[in-house]
């Protein structure tokens, strides 16, 4: 970091970073340094004497099948959302790209879902896909088909990504728009005399060069679908049926708020700490691989 | 740009309307239920026009909320949603907007390792250390407080890069004028610096209050209390997957009531949106 | 009104690295002083050290006959001017220019007055709502002067003020600056890595070199005995000539001297087949001509190889002689010309070009 300190009042300095340290220390760091101490420890079944086990707890979870079934169940939903997000997010932008009148119109509406909830796009979309009334089940169930999602896991996986896709859309739409929009038009325009249709010039110079923008975009929305989706999912199925829709963080809010078993459930939030420091890790490679282009 | 095709443009048109529909239709729908009696929405009859029940169900939903499932007026709810989501937004932008001014303007002792201590709380969202916290949180006696309810939430790192980048950016020579013209620290940060800072607070607003709003696992864990129940918890309440007696246009009406604050505000101040998502992700 | 004295000044950094190297400088009230020097000389580093922005490593930086070293910037009662101005982007151009005086406590009428005023002298009256966003370069330029004067500092200090124009508004704005100053008649120190710009403003010349003072002194004086070869080749455009005095040509002609260098200003050549008596002649084959209009600049290689000389800023190519001619003259390319100088247009220096020989 450049050093640009230019004053030098040390009590003024302090007071001034006082209250985001604090809170950092507070809320952050015990938590996660309790969460870590605790994944080490097994309380017997009335609470009342702890025994320091070293790693017994992350050894019984990778025992238990069910933890392995919610990583399945994590990796698929992960796999559709990131992919149906982002190819549609992908497509919206390159055609806002292009210059055409209404443009603005068009990003307003696609920037809405951006700022609904996920517990509430949950709500709009159980509202259509609500057996018996909802409109698109009823569509369904015309057509043969026995849509039921409190009953069938695949259906209640399949609403989940829809809500998930839906809710993330704008997110990435506005990044890829950002990132389509730094392109230098010359770059096109020299491709275009070198005799490149518009699909094969997309296909050669846009998407290698929105590369960084792409790869960012994957990094977040892998953290999006693993962490962020915790309100949908309990909005719209509740883990179920049978844990068919149940993600590895959400497993982590089941087992917690059971509190049956503290040491186990402590051991399951620091894998997925353990996770996110690897995605942002990754994600502070790729920015600092920018900086030096 | 490079096309002269006639109908180049048609596709994009489609496209996009198609991406508008999409996204637009679920909460079209969700406006119409809310315009319509009950009984019509539970026969799967509800036509795609506005009924005339929109009135007398805001109201209900308002001031008295759904009748069966929760006794909480979503009013209250509001009410709630919104103390939480401003000050969210407001302690993130306050705290790091003065640590980002000690970590770029000044020389103190171990400057480097607190730039480092808040830059490592952007690696861990609050889903993955909840319990945790939410001991902490009840240890403190914050539960059913809004100060229990937005402090934790304000732990992150996020506010304070946007600060700093933006900090490096504005000269030195600015600071050096400032100094010549008698300007201390405190008055710098007043009379220049706030200023000049003006449209990233704003922006920086615009996005904190949306994560604030839509805020879902902490508030649901935090608040026993029915009358500080936000908005997108009560939502959920209201609604009952497994029960087919749902108050479906009071849970529409609820629903469209908490997706309009954050909708307004995104799309009145796109611009600011826009610069405040794409900047805080650098 | 103050002078400026600086003694022995010194500044070295944690890493050990010397920018200022022991400098001796005294400024009279009034004085315009110009430090001059090639980039990462330490002329901006020694402004600094004055305004109080560097601290001061040993040595005294003496304002009005009080020692500074210890006195911060807005206590120093000086101005200064940035190079990229440094105004204020939020504030109006009157508030800009106000903001220093509120700090300090002024009563409102009197900064509307000093306000006014400056804004008269610079002509930004009709400017005074603007923000610097609206405004252009050279109107930016003038606000930062603006918020120097209404202070009415002992001291104006200008850090490559002018840099950033083009150009025809850097000569204007020159001018404008000498005008100001002999009117406010306020002691002042201007940096700057323009040598026309630091002959045609300066009282008094500093130039710099690696951290130390080269040579001080009214700048006619310094251009026409240059202390050493880089003040030599630094100030004058084009540069001086410097060729070995140990090659034949040079040799025969001068006799036995103790000067290792010769220096001869590109214009105190005349094209002659006579040699006057004690000067030196020299045997060119022209290798390309510049005409501006009202000279002519002709690059001249010498017949015999030449010893190339210590690097210097703006040195020429071994062998390579540029002439000054009348802008009515034009030799052919690739002729073969004798170009001569006399005894007291020629500039002798040690082996190491770092001591003037009086011949």
């Amino acid at each position: 970091m450049e050093n640009r300190a230019i004053f030098s009042g040390r009590l003024l300095a302090c007071l001034l970073v006082f209250p985001q340290l604090a809170i950092s220390l507070i809320f952050f760091y015990w938590p996660a340094a309790q969460a870590l101490w605790q994944s080490f420890l097994v309380q017997d079944a009335f609470g009342l004497s702890t025994e320091f086990v070293w790693f017994e707890n992350y050894v019984t979870l990778l025992k238990t099948p069910e933890y392995y079934h919610a990583i399945g169940t994590t990796f698929f939903f992960s796999l559709l959302v990131v992919f149906f997000s982002l190819a549609i997010g992908l497509l919206l932008a390159v055609m806002a790209n292009r210059n055409i009148a209404g443009v603005q119109i068009y990003r307003t509406f696609l920037i809405i879902p951006y700022a609904v909830a996920p517990a509430v796009a949950s709500v709009l979309f159980i509202f259509m896909f609500q057996p018996g009334l909802g409109m698109i089940a009823r569509a369904l169930q015309r057509n043969g088909i026995d849509w039921n999602p409190v009953l069938n896991g695949n259906h209640a996986m399949i609403l989940i990504v829809i809500v998930a896709v839906w809710n993330q859309i704008s997110y990435n739409f506005l990044f890829f728009l950002a990132g389509l929009q730094s392109i230098p038009k010359s770059v096109i325009e020299a491709a275009a005399i070198d005799g490149a249709r518009p699909a094969r010039r997309f296909w050669t110079i846009v998407f290698p060069l929105l590369s960084p923008t792409t790869f960012f975009l994957i990094v977040v929305n892998i953290t999006y679908a693993f962490f962020n989706t915790l309100g949908i999912i309990d909005t719209a199925t509740e883990g179920g049926p049978n844990g068919s829709t149940s993600t590895l963080v959400y497993k982590v809010f089941l087992d917690g708020k059971a509190g049956s078993d503290l040491g186990g459930s402590a051991a399951q939030s620091v894998i997925l700490m353990i996770i996110v420091i690897g995605l942002t890790a990754i994600q502070f490679r790729y920015v600092e691989k920018k900086v030096h282009y | 740009m490079v096309e002269h095709r006639r109908f180049g443009n048609l596709l994009p048109h489609l496209v996009l309307l198609a991406g508008v529909a999409v996204v637009a239709f679920p909460v079209y729908l969700a406006i119409i239920a809310s315009t319509h009696d009950n009984t019509v929405i539970a026969n799967g009859q509800m036509p795609l026009y506005p009924g005339s029940h929109a009135l007398e169900t805001y109201w209900n939903t308002i001031v008295s909320g759904a009748g069966r499932t929760t006794r909480e007026p979503v009013g209250s709810m509001l009410m709630a949603s919104f103390i939480m989501a401003v000050g969210i937004a407001v302690g993130k932008i306050a705290i790091s907007i003065l640590s980002a001014y000690a970590i770029v303007f000044f020389n103190f002792p171990f400057r480097m390792a607190t730039f480092w201590t808040i830059f490592v709380t952007l690696m861990l969202p609050v889903e993955v250390r909840i319990f945790p916290t939410y001991k902490i949180t009840s240890d403190l006696h914050m539960l059913d407080s809004y100060s229990g309810l937005i402090l934790p939430l304000i732990a992150s790192a996020t506010a304070t890069l946007l600060f700093r980048q933006f900090f490096m950016t504005i000269p030195k020579e600015l600071v050096e004028a400032s100094k010549m013209d008698g300007a201390g620290p405190i008055r710098f940060f007043f009379d220049t610096l706030l200023p000049l800072s003006v449209t990233n607070i704003a922006a920086l607003f615009v996005i904190l209050f949306i994560y604030g709003w839509n805020q879902y696992l902490w508030p649901l864990l935090i608040t026993t209390r029915d009358d500080m129940q936000t908005i997108v918890i009560g939502i959920k309440k209201i609604i009952d997957v497994k029960d087919a007696l749902t108050e479906w246009s009071v849970a529409m009406a609820t629903a469209v009531l908490a997706m309009l604050p954050p909708v307004a505000i995104v799309v009145l101040l796109q611009r600011l949106f826009v610069k405040g998502l794409i900047e805080t992700e650098k | 009104m103050a002078n400026v004295t600086l003694r022995n000044v010194r500044k070295a950094y944690p890493n050990g690295f010397e920018a200022i190297k022991g400098v001796d400088v005294d400024v009279a009230d009034g004085q315009f002083c110009v430090l001059v020097g090639p980039s990462g000389c330490g002329k901006s580093t020694l402004l600094r050290m004055v305004a109080g922005l560097e601290t001061i490593s040993s040595g005294e930086i003496d304002i009005g006959g009080r020692v500074v070293n210890q006195v911060e910037p807005a206590d120093r009662d000086i101005a200064m001017v940035f190079q990229n101005y440094a105004l204020y982007p939020h504030m109006s151009v009157y508030n800009n220019m106000a903001y220093g005086l509120r700090n300090r406590g002024m009563p409102k009428p009197e900064i509307e007055t000093r306000v006014q005023e400056a804004a008269r002298i610079l002509e930004l009256g009709t400017m005074l709502d603007r923000k610097p966003g609206q405004l252009s370069g050279g109107q930016r330029q003038r606000v930062a002067m603006g918020r120097a004067i209404v202070r009415q500092p002992k001291v104006f200090l200008f850090d490559e003020p002018l840099s950033n124009l083009d150009a025809k508004l850097r000569i204007a704005m020159r001018v404008e600056i000498r005008k100001l100053q002999r009117r406010l008649n306020t002691t002042s120190i201007y940096v700057t890595h323009d040598q026309l710009e630091a002959m045609t403003l300066a009282d008094i010349l500093v130039v710099m070199n690696g951290g130390k003072v080269e040579q001080v002194g009214n700048p006619l004086a310094i251009y026409e005995k240059p202390a050493t070869t880089f003040v030599a080749s630094f100030i004058g455009a084009p540069p001086m000539n410097l060729m070995s005095t140990r090659a034949d040509e040079i040799k025969s002609q001068l006799g036995s001297a103790d000067a290792g260098i010769l220096g001869i200003r590109p214009e105190d050549f005349v094209i002659t087949d006579q040699t006057p008596a004690g000067g030196v002649a020299l045997a060119l084959t022209v290798e390309a001509i510049e005409r501006v209009g009202a000279e002519t600049f002709v690059y001249g290689t010498r017949a015999q190889d030449e010893q190339r000389i210590a690097a210097n800023p703006g040195e020429l190519p071994p062998g390579e002689v540029i002439v000054r001619i009348p802008g009515s003259e034009a030799p052919p390319i690739g002729q073969k010309i004798r170009v001569a100088a006399v005894r007291q247009k020629l500039h002798l220096f040690s082996d190491d070009g770092r001591t003037r020989i009086e011949a």
